[in-house]
């Protein structure tokens, strides 16, 4: 899946201490073109971090990170706006990038809120400026997409399209996608790669396999591990060895 | 048409407003109202300075201020005492050194006043064109790093993390903030040079729902102060700062009233 050119950001044993403690040590992961990676693990696990590592933000790292795209898109877990700003959700839009006013609209319809393009972003719901951010950074057609918790404070409903759109702008637009996030139940039909961070990667790989792992059933206990394994596909044939299909 | 003091006044009250709008909504926006002011305070050491290696007033100050300002970025670095104390040190410490200097150089006769409160008589061509063409490389300036400034103004970690450099637009903002004192310092006074920061830029905010009207309206604010101030310090013979800067607080009183109907009208 890594052929050179397709890598958007690969970080190689990367490390983050702040105040003599380790936030997190020891990540080696790879983002590329059209696949979706999502981090998972406990709180206080390094999740928030590692996303930083891989967007530049931390600057005095261990080990090293290679960025090979600057066309990022990036929703952070946290974000507090200071309200001495006057600021609209579409100034907020054209934050960093002068977008095309139709590129705008129709990332606010995706997501839902093109309804607010003239409201005062400090008068949104904190599940409407989770959807305005999201817009944000789709709206700027970027090659990596660094999502934290995108959907923190989204309706129920609105969480599954959300993830669901998610999924689809991974494939249209064949963006490479970090994602963050607690809800297994949802993040699990769509990730490619999973990474299972508790301070170091406990283990990676595709969910099956990182269900399947012994760590991460003592990090998340044996029930999450049945939520990964409803998303596996069960086989009704076998092949035999000349590649011939067999019934079961 | 420049021989008339109250033109060139005018005209260099005007340059400086145009600067001072843009620039004073940023001052506002990233709360640096005590910077400005520590930046100010330093002003009257770079005016000393000038006065004894004989250099240009404007290019003195400008020299003073980035290097205050980089002591203050070596020694937030460097302790753990909190911002507003270094600012505070730093103000106050460059001021008296100021005084003690202007103490010693018995041979040249300071217009303390003027200095501290801004002088219109003083403004010569000169000004006029120290004014107008730092002014406008000032504008320039703040132009080519306002995608990155505002992005980190608003949130730095996004700026950062989608590639927009916001250190260097940081650095580059504080020279810029340097400059405008350097070039104001003669018309509007050390001591109330961040009034003409502030003052407009927080009128606008009364007035404004997006960055763009906010910086318009400071700009106008700030012109429209300026002429008042000018034209009521000719007639009552007041000082020109102190004057320009009450001007500028009758219209920030005038725009409380525009909230109150906002207000209104929601409910």
């Amino acid at each position: 899946m890594s052929s050179e050119n397709s890598t958007l950001v690969k970080l190689n044993n990367a490390g983050f201490k702040q105040n003599d403690k380790w936030l997190v040590e020891g990540v080696s992961l790879t983002v590329v073109k059209g696949k979706i990676v999502t981090l998972i693990g406990p709180n206080g696990s390094g999740k928030s971090t590692t996303a930083k590592i891989a967007l530049g933000i931390y600057k005095n790292i261990e080990g090293s990170v290679e960025k090979y795209t600057n066309k990022v898109g990036y929703v952070p877990q946290k974000i507090s706006i200071d309200w001495t700003l006057p600021l609209r959700v579409y100034d907020f839009m054209l934050l960093t990038e002068n977008i095309k006013d139709e590129a705008i609209d129709e990332a606010l319809t995706l997501t839902g809120v093109i309804h607010l393009k003239n409201k005062n972003l400090g008068n949104l719901s904190g599940g409407e400026f989770q959807r305005v951010l999201i817009a944000r950074a789709i709206s700027k057609k970027p090659e990596l997409l660094v999502l934290d918790e995108p959907v923190q404070g989204v309706d129920y409903t609105g969480e599954i399209a959300l993830y669901e759109l998610i999924k689809r702008i991974s494939d249209t637009l064949n963006c490479g996608i970090l994602l963050i996030s607690h809800d297994l139940h949802t993040v699990m039909t769509a990730t490619d790669h999973v990474v299972c961070l508790n301070g170091h990667v406990c283990c990676s790989g595709s969910p099956m396999d990182v269900a399947k792992n012994n760590e991460y059933k003592t990090l998340f206990g044996e029930q999450a591990s049945q939520i990964l394994s409803v998303y596996e596909h069960k086989h009704d044939h076998v092949h035999s060895d000349e590649g011939e299909i067999k019934k079961n | 048409m420049f021989d008339d003091f109250f033109i060139r006044a005018l005209f260099a009250g005007i340059g400086i407003a145009l600067v001072t709008g843009p620039l004073g909504c940023f001052v506002v926006w990233r709360r640096l109202s005590y910077f400005g002011d520590t930046l100010a305070h330093s002003a009257l050491l770079g005016v000393t300075m000038a006065y004894t290696l004989d250099l240009n007033i404007a290019i003195s100050v400008f020299l003073i201020s980035s290097v205050i300002a980089l002591i203050l970025i070596q020694l937030q670095k460097k302790t753990n005492l909190p911002g507003d104390a270094l600012l505070g040190l730093l103000a106050h410490s460059s001021l008296a050194v100021g005084l003690v200097v202007i103490g010693f150089l018995t041979f040249i006769r300071f217009d303390i006043m003027g200095l501290l409160f801004g002088d219109i008589l003083a403004v010569t061509i000169d000004d006029l064109l120290i004014i107008w063409t730092g002014g406008a490389l000032i504008l320039l300036v703040l132009k080519l790093i306002w995608k990155p400034l505002f992005a980190s103004t608003v949130n730095y970690e996004l700026a950062e993390a989608e590639g927009l450099n916001p250190d260097r637009a940081k650095a580059i903002f504080t020279i810029l903030m340097a400059a405008v004192i350097a070039i104001s310092i003669k018309m509007v006074g050390l001591l109330l040079i961040t009034g003409m920061l502030i003052i407009p830029a927080a009128m606008a905010r009364n007035i404004s729902d997006s960055p763009q009207k906010m910086v318009i309206f400071s700009i106008i604010g700030g012109l429209l102060s300026v002429v008042l101030g000018l034209y009521s310090s000719l007639e009552f013979n007041t000082s020109s700062g102190p004057s320009i800067i009450a001007a500028s607080l009758v219209l920030f009183i005038l725009s409380l009233f525009k909230i109150k109907q906002s207000i209104k009208l929601k409910n």
